[in-house]
């Protein structure tokens, strides 16, 4: 997984105080800027104004269950791991309408929703927020039907990633392959550095958009920073799955007794699956009009902990929590490999943090497995 | 096509859910050609008798007439749909079911306590009829309400997720108040329907809702109380508006045990 030959630019050098003109230049081109900001005790992604909406000086203090900011009163933009959602809400959104049905004439009418047609630059994507848009395109855009509403939405994206110089108590993505570093799928590509960012490219608009800045050269002197600081948040991290491929582990597993040990902790709120990156599942429903003539036809994300999502023809065929995390897991790191081939997880530790009560996917993947794993 | 015949009926409450409708005022003349209202006392409409094909109950039962109304009103009910908390589960008041003697309160609040006729307890309408469908919440949201009305009208089963707050929280990018900001927020046990309405401005949940479809309150209690939260604190996390309902009222009683 290499990038094209040609597309790659020399690293060139954005100083912190050009970053407003790189977004400059992508407001130029029609794309709306959104970033990463301090909002409600936590950073999330939001519409961009300015260069100094982002989380500038912010740590983030990321343990199981438990989320924390501290400001560390430097000028660093991106000196945290991540917040609570990735890219998913942005591609495949929260509640989206598919269809709708008119009523009022002879014979039903239904109408596809429209697509909306809206270019966004994300500024600040990570490599696993990368890595888990590569699964959901597959997802979404794979078969034989893709989605309109996700293509449109993905076709207008432009991504300005960050490599991670940082990284929470709850990353894990060295073990699954999938950062600190970006590899592909971004258009741009910056290492934070204490005077500003060392900048690549990995498209041809995003060249286009750093050449119009007209940078000089990093040099090969912050370029070994640049990769040492990465390489550092990579050692850094203290979590890791126990295997890439847990797929023969966990099936040879079903019965482990573990899986009734954390259904005793399980809150079964589906907060991991819906804080999951790469999590697509989704319940459809009906929204009658308020004049009774016409109604909508939406989904909504939903998860394997729903009383819905095993409900098949009025049958419970996952009836209790036990069989329902297992789901969530087997599917995860197990079934995965077959779907998609590589596993579900990359590693961006949102279902350890966001747990109200802290379940650790890493240490559940290694009680079930135990030393079964390759 | 036919209107559907509806009435909205008040038993032990605060009035609080017929709100649900009439703060929409406009949104009910919408369905003039579609629902007629038989019953609805605070709309003007008065003929509690009249056979219907849905009928709306606020409310719990706390007195004897209460009891024989509520069966009275299911004789002439197709379709029999709770809304709210007191209806649903007993509401507040079901709180006078956990005293010894729930005459205390009566004399302590009324001056002439025996002008007041009582069951012995506050329960949900379900302890007494068969009902049709539940919609929870204190009070119950509009859109709910409306959204029942709608689908009651063309025949369809009305939508009832009983999936939890959290789930609301995270499709509308709410920042966890528990995990970011360690407040005992109910919303892992809670149903939604509420739009998430208290995390969405920082608070807690505080489980007006009612249980979500599968609860694990020994965990959350655990948590409670790794926050620091005492039994008693934590008791009344779930010995609240919905302190009747199963897994609220065992996780409360269960809290408010000595180890």
């Amino acid at each position: 997984m290499s990038r094209q030959p040609g597309v790659r630019s020399s690293m060139v050098f954005l100083p912190r105080e050009r970053l407003s003109a790189l977004m400059d230049h992508l407001r130029s081109e029609g794309y709306r800027c959104l970033g990463p900001v301090v909002r409600d005790g936590a950073i999330q992604f939001a519409s961009l104004a300015q260069a100094d909406e982002f989380p500038i000086g912010w740590r983030d203090r990321q343990e199981k269950g438990s989320y924390a900011l501290q400001a560390a009163g430097d000028a660093r933009m991106f000196a945290f791991a991540n917040g609570p959602q990735g890219l998913k809400p942005w591609l495949f959104a929260p509640r989206e309408t598919l269809w709708r049905v008119d009523g009022r004439k002879a014979a039903l009418a239904f109408e596809p929703a429209e697509v909306e047609d809206a270019r966004l630059a994300v500024i600040g994507a990570r490599s696993c927020d990368l890595a888990a848009m590569a699964i959901q395109d597959r997802h979404f855009l794979g078969g034989e039907r893709p989605d309109g509403a996700y293509a449109a939405r993905r076709e207008g994206l432009f991504v300005v990633a960050v490599n991670c110089t940082h990284a929470s108590a709850t990353c894990f993505c060295a073990s699954t392959g999938d950062g600190p570093a970006t590899r592909d799928g971004f258009d741009i590509a910056l290492t934070e550095l204490d005077d500003g960012f060392v900048a690549a490219s990995g498209s041809e608009r995003g060249a286009r958009a750093l050449a119009d800045l007209g940078l000089a050269s990093a040099g090969d002197v912050r370029e070994a920073e640049a990769r040492a600081r990465v390489a550092a948040a990579g050692a850094a991290q203290t979590r890791a799955l126990p295997g890439r491929d847990l797929q023969a582990a966990l099936f040879a597993n079903l019965m482990h007794p573990r899986w009734d040990e954390v259904a005793g902790r399980c809150l079964s709120c589906g907060n991991c699956a819906l804080v999951c990156p790469t999590c697509f599942c989704h319940c459809e429903r009906e929204e009658v009009s308020g004049d009774g003539t016409s109604a909508e036809h939406y989904r909504e994300w939903d998860s394997c902990f729903s009383e819905g999502h095993a409900s098949i023809h009025g049958r419970q065929v996952r009836p209790d929590i036990r069989s329902r995390y297992r789901q969530w897991l087997t599917h995860k790191l197990g079934s995965w490999h077959d779907q998609f081939g590589r596993s579900g997880c990359v590693g961006c530790g949102r279902c350890i943090t966001w747990c109200p009560v802290g379940i650790d996917i890493t240490e559940e993947a290694a009680a079930v497995c135990g030393a079964a794993t390759p | 096509m036919a209107r559907l015949r509806v009435s909205v009926h008040k038993f032990s409450s605060c009035d609080g859910c017929q709100l649900a409708l009439l703060n929409r005022v406009e949104e009910v003349m919408r369905l003039a050609d579609r629902v007629e209202f038989v019953h609805f006392a605070e709309l003007g409409y008065v003929d509690p008798d009249a056979p219907v094909d849905v009928a709306f109950v606020e409310g719990s039962v706390s007195t004897p007439e209460e009891e024989i109304r509520i069966r009275e009103l299911r004789k002439n009910a197709r379709t029999l749909v709770t809304i709210g908390a007191c209806a649903t589960a007993g509401g507040i008041q079901a709180l006078r079911n956990l005293q010894t003697d729930g005459r205390e309160w009566v004399a302590a609040i009324y001056p002439s306590p025996a002008y007041v006729s009582l069951l012995g307890a506050s329960h949900a309408i379900s302890r007494y009829v068969a009902v049709d469908l539940e919609l929870w919440g204190c009070p119950v949201d509009s859109r709910q309400v409306f959204s029942a009305i709608h689908d009651l009208a063309l025949g369809v089963r009305p939508l009832n997720p009983g999936d939890s707050v959290c789930a609301t929280c995270k499709r509308e990018a709410n920042v966890c108040v528990l995990v970011a900001h360690g407040e005992p927020c109910m919303g892992p046990v809670t149903r939604s329907g509420c739009g998430a309405l208290c995390p969405r401005f920082g608070r807690a949940c505080y489980g007006c809702y009612g249980p979500s479809e599968q609860v694990n309150s020994v965990a959350l209690t655990q948590r409670f109380a790794s926050l620091g939260l005492g039994p008693e604190a934590i008791a009344r996390r779930f010995l609240s508006i919905n302190n009747a309902a199963g897994p609220f009222a065992e996780a409360g009683l269960r809290a408010k045990e000595p180890r």
